[in-house]
């Protein structure tokens, strides 16, 4: 049983093309992240499904009913927007009373789920609280619980860590993964944060232009990108062009521009001749010698110091390396200005045809 | 210390003008107004310290009744001031697109380039019996006369409306403005209808403006000389036309000084009781969070 599924969403503003044929089904109970460059329309497929716009083609259905003909405040739909739009004018109790109260529920029974939703989301006691007196994550708990209270069938999140600082986004994506679990209830996440997307999901759709590059677990979208865009979007990673020179199985072996030539793993259809773009991930590349690996050899440019994610850049025939294999450990000792050699195995690194140059 | 006290030297010569203006051009002509109402006449250059000016008020009906109407009819202009008011500042701070907000803004700012005592004359070609207006409704065949549409209430409403409905537009458009319209899209979302969206966001969000708005418009409609008096003619019972009957045409400046400190404490009055019914306080208004 799905709690929300959208089936071939178009949305057109004059020429452009917002949200371009896109399907996909949530399950119930699950964490769905859409993940995508901003502009790329996940914020008007988020308002479609709310009902603030009316898709030009296409069915949005909840719990199997099509909601198209539903008002936005009739949806069991809620939304957490990406600045809260908590109602500064009334208390903490009285925001999240608000929706109770639009459906008519009784006095007592108010009180009492505003009391409970606020103790299960760790803030018993705050109601007479005015919104200014909280801070941030107290916010982000108080506009979820103001949703959650009203048991919606999908909670919509429109980035809602963006304006939080770096340390308690952190641990706000913990939390939210633990509330999502606490209330069982089906979250669709949009964000532009990778690792927002990774940490907290169970299923992830890369959106891009309008369009899913790819739906999949974020193991999946990490480990075997459908796409070059899904695997440069996805985690960190090296991005090189060359020309396809030959096929055998599902290998390439690819002329980089202005490089050797290497063997990599097809990550779609190639042609022989044709442009590829080839990806490869810092932790899968090593200054220490790997049988059968590809080469690249450079100078030392720099050497980035960030705790677990120290990075070695190293110059290869003027574009950038990032190693991140044996910097941490100091298995490879090296300095500003040596000359090294970067070693990856050709199934570490991923090809994907390119639109020809020029 | 120099650097401190140079700043308290640019504090006090930017306070100056300021101080100077309130306490020379209000204040002490307040003070003035306010010894020279409890002076009581009792001859030629002979005079008491008393409340008699004041009594003298009371026990003339004309007198408080005028004062009555100048207050009741104010609350009127303000209440429908307010009415016409919200609609246009919703469209011009929540519909407009950003180009045309600028343009509709001015729009509502050009009546002031004309003077006050321009715009009654206008009003006044528009609805005389030999007026615009008039010659229209008879030209129409709906009126077989010509029609006076000068010199009675509803009239000065209106003229006092259209006077002070930017004074209420103006803090309504900046209070509105200010308003993220994703309130309005969480009020929908969590199931409220338009009406409990308007109730219970909109109207206590915008209450700042809307209380600032009516304390303006109340003031300058009660404190308004020309449009009533060319509006409404001898009979429009103005309160301020009994004060400068008082001080011009009867010489009497002590009435006419208590008249202005009863006008200044009724109105105060009126626009504390408004506080008060609304629940609102003015600090929460001129100081919002």
């Amino acid at each position: 049983m799905h709690d929300l599924e959208c089936v071939n969403l178009t949305r057109i503003f004059g020429r452009h093309i917002a949200v371009n044929d896109v399907s996909f089904t949530v399950p119930r109970g699950s964490f769905f992240s859409i993940l995508g460059p901003s502009g790329c329309g996940k914020t008007t497929l988020m308002r479609m499904i709310a009902g603030f716009e009316t898709p030009d083609s296409g069915d949005i259905r909840i719990k199997g009913k099509s909601v198209l003909e539903v008002a936005p405040n009739r949806r069991s739909v809620k939304m957490v927007f990406q600045h809260l739009a908590l109602f500064p004018m009334m208390t903490v109790g009285e925001n999240i009373a608000y929706g109770l109260k639009c459906r008519g529920e009784n006095r007592s029974d108010i009180t009492r789920k505003v009391a409970d939703v606020l103790a299960r989301i760790g803030l018993p006691g705050v109601q007479d609280k005015q919104i200014s007196q909280l801070s941030g994550g107290q916010k982000q708990r108080i506009a979820i619980a103001r949703c959650m209270v009203l048991e919606p069938d999908v909670l919509l999140l429109d980035e809602p860590l963006g304006a939080l600082d770096l340390k308690l986004r952190e641990q706000m994506k913990i939390e939210l993964k633990l509330l999502q679990h606490q209330f069982n209830t089906t979250f669709l996440y949009i964000t532009h944060d990778q690792s927002e997307a990774l940490v907290m999901s169970d299923n992830v759709a890369v959106m891009n232009a309008g369009r899913f590059e790819q739906i999949g677990t974020p193991k999946e979208l990490y480990n075997q990108p459908g796409s070059g865009f899904v695997a440069g979007f996805v985690g960190d990673t090296n991005r090189w062009l060359g020309r396809v020179t030959g096929l055998s199985g599902d290998e390439a072996r690819i002329a980089l521009d202005a490089g050797p030539e290497i063997i990599a793993r097809a990550g779609g259809a190639l042609v022989a001749g044709a442009r590829a773009e080839i990806f490869f991930r810092p932790e899968t590349v090593s200054l220490t010698p790997i049988e059968g690996a590809n080469q690249l050899s450079g100078v030392v440019d720099s050497l980035l110091f960030n705790g677990a994610n120290s990075r070695i850049l190293l110059r290869s025939s003027d574009r950038l390396i990032e190693i991140a294999q044996g910097v941490m450990d100091a298995t490879t000792p090296v300095a500003r200005g040596d000359s090294a050699i970067a070693w990856f195995r050709p199934a570490h690194a991923l090809a994907f045809a390119a639109p020809e140059a020029g | 210390m120099k650097s401190s006290d140079a700043s308290r030297l640019t504090l006090i010569l930017l306070f100056a003008p300021f101080a100077l203006w309130i306490i020379l051009l209000i204040i002490l002509p307040q003070i003035g107004v306010g010894w020279l109402s409890l002076r009581e006449k009792l001859g030629p250059r002979e005079y008491a310290f008393g409340f008699g000016n004041y009594l003298d008020f009371f026990r003339e009906p004309i007198y408080w009744n005028t004062l009555l109407r100048t207050a009741w009819i104010s609350v009127l202009v303000t209440i429908l001031a307010l009415l016409i008011g919200f609609p246009v500042a919703w469209y011009i701070a929540k519909i407009a697109r950003q180009r045309s907000r600028a343009a509709l803004f001015l729009m509502c700012l050009i009546p002031l380039w004309v003077s006050d005592l321009v715009r009654a004359f206008g009003w006044i070609l528009l609805l005389r019996e030999t007026g615009i207006v008039s010659g229209m409704l008879q030209w129409a065949g709906l009126s077989s006369g010509p029609v006076e549409l000068l010199y009675n209430d509803i009239t000065v409403v209106i003229g006092m409306v259209y006077t002070v409905v930017l004074f209420m537009i103006v803090p309504l458009v900046s209070t509105l403005d200010g308003m993220d319209n994703a309130l309005l899209e969480a009020g929908y979302n969590l199931g409220g209808s338009r009406m409990t969206v308007f109730r219970r966001i909109v109207i206590p969000y915008a209450m700042p403006g809307i209380v600032a708005g009516c304390i303006i418009t109340f003031m300058l409609a009660a404190g308004s000389y020309l449009t009533p008096i060319l509006l409404g003619g001898k009979n429009s019972m103005w309160f301020t036309e009994q004060i400068y009957e008082q001080f011009v045409t009867r010489y009497n400046w002590e009435s006419g000084a208590t008249f202005g400190v009863l006008l200044l404490v009724f109105t105060s009055a009126v626009v504390w009781l408004g506080l008060r019914l609304t629940g609102q306080n003015l600090a929460s208004t001129v100081a919002k969070e």
